[in-house]
């Protein structure tokens, strides 16, 4: 290879390298609020400020949901697992909103550490499937409770 | 005694200079024109009419059929953008600055595309058409880091100076891909993480899946065709002077 075009070539490589560590450095700097929401244990643990608005996400547990008769309040728990956060709301959730599926809420966490929602967004997973297929599924794990002693 | 042979073969080096290049792909353009309309025409029909609806969302998921292929060539576009500028940079080539400026405005609007047809999509399923998160901004970023050697393209007067500076802005640009491509994995994102994986199986029915990649294919063969309609025209333009490109014109009017 011709010497100065050799010299070019490196001088674009470190172009591409410089540029791609300094911002992986500052992605790795900003980590925690490149983050949309704070999990439920990062909420449980006190990492997250309390008194400020933030966001919470989580799984909408099941049999958590309970909806407060002749309002527009909503009571919910979300988990990560290990740590679970009350939240509550009032207003009209998302029509993907569900138990087993994945919520995003903003509001502000209370002293007694539940979760004053002020917007809550359904988020959806990666998997996408026919009704019917999911019909076909869900009856086969009703069989197999069934079959269960 | 053996001559040596040459590194690469003549219609190589033919298809890096803009003549040759421009006689060249003059026979292709057909072929790409058919194949990417018959591509996007099957796949539209297919995922928009025949694709079974999603369990959960609807009718509202088949907007993935113009979303993710947008997005898969707004982020390959990148590279095939930035690698024609370290082409032009590092072998002085006339026909990868061409390449690169043809590139931006294409990626451009595929960004644009990809935001506009997710925030539609945010609506309904999540209860937003924006939000601040990881893919979504980067993707964001992507579309001002095309919006910016399109730019910087502009503000020189020097054909030459113009070309170098956008190829370096599109150089350093290359760290946004990856972010955009693992932001869902690395962080906390309202947007979900990639339903098609490289070493996995896609978590989509096969029903859906199909008109998907054949949508997907059909973007590829839409974007080679602009990519190279864009290349031409910059051809001509820049070489508007020389006699190759007069006699043609000449041609053309008789």
């Amino acid at each position: 290879m011709h010497p100065l075009r050799r010299q070019r070539l490196i001088a674009v490589i470190f172009i591409v390298i410089v540029a791609t560590v300094a911002v992986a450095l500052v992605t790795y700097a900003l980590r925690q609020n490149i983050n949309l929401f704070f999990a439920p244990s990062q909420v449980v643990a006190g990492d997250a400020p309390a008194g400020t608005r933030i966001r919470v996400g989580g799984m909408v547990v099941e049999d958590s949901i309970v909806r407060a008769p002749g309002g527009l309040q909503t009571t919910f728990r979300v988990t990560d697992g290990p740590s679970e956060v009350i939240v509550t709301y009032t207003g009209i959730l998302p029509d993907l909103f569900g138990e087993n599926e994945a919520a995003v809420a903003t509001g502000q966490l209370e002293p007694d550490g539940t979760f004053t929602a002020t917007e809550v967004l359904a988020k959806h997973d990666e998997n996408y499937m026919p009704p019917e297929v999911t019909d076909a599924m869900n009856k086969a794990m009703e069989k197999a409770h069934e079959a269960r002693p | 005694m053996a001559r040596t042979r040459p590194l690469l073969p003549e219609w190589f080096h033919r298809l890096g200079s803009p003549k040759g290049f421009y006689q060249m792909t003059s026979s292709w353009m057909p072929w790409l024109a058919v194949t990417a309309a018959v591509l996007l025409l099957v796949g539209t029909v297919w995922g928009l009419g025949f694709a079974p609806q999603d369990a959960k969302q609807g009718n509202s998921f088949r907007i993935i059929y113009i979303h993710v292929p947008a997005a898969f060539l707004a982020l390959a576009g990148y590279y095939v953008m930035a690698a024609a500028g370290a082409i032009g940079l590092v072998w002085k080539m006339k026909l990868a600055h061409m390449v690169m400026k043809a590139a931006a405005p294409l990626g451009a609007a595929l960004t644009l595309i990809s935001l506009v047809t997710g925030s539609l999509w945010g609506k309904p399923t999540w209860g937003t058409y924006w939000v601040w998160d990881a893919r979504i901004t980067s993707m964001l970023v992507l579309f001002f880091l095309y919006l910016g050697v399109i730019a910087l393209h502009y503000a020189y007067t020097n054909g030459e100076a113009a070309s170098k500076a956008s190829a370096v802005l599109a150089l350093v640009g290359t760290a946004n891909i990856p972010i955009i491509y693992k932001s869902v994995d690395w962080w906390y994102t309202l947007h979900q993480p990639a339903t098609i994986k490289l070493t996995q199986a896609p978590s989509m029915h096969p029903d859906m899946f199909y008109p998907l990649l054949v949508m997907i294919a059909g973007f590829y063969c839409f974007y080679a065709l602009v990519l190279l309609l864009n290349t031409r025209s910059e051809i001509l333009h820049r070489e508007r002077r020389t006699r190759w490109v007069l006699d043609m014109a000449e041609g053309g009017r008789s």
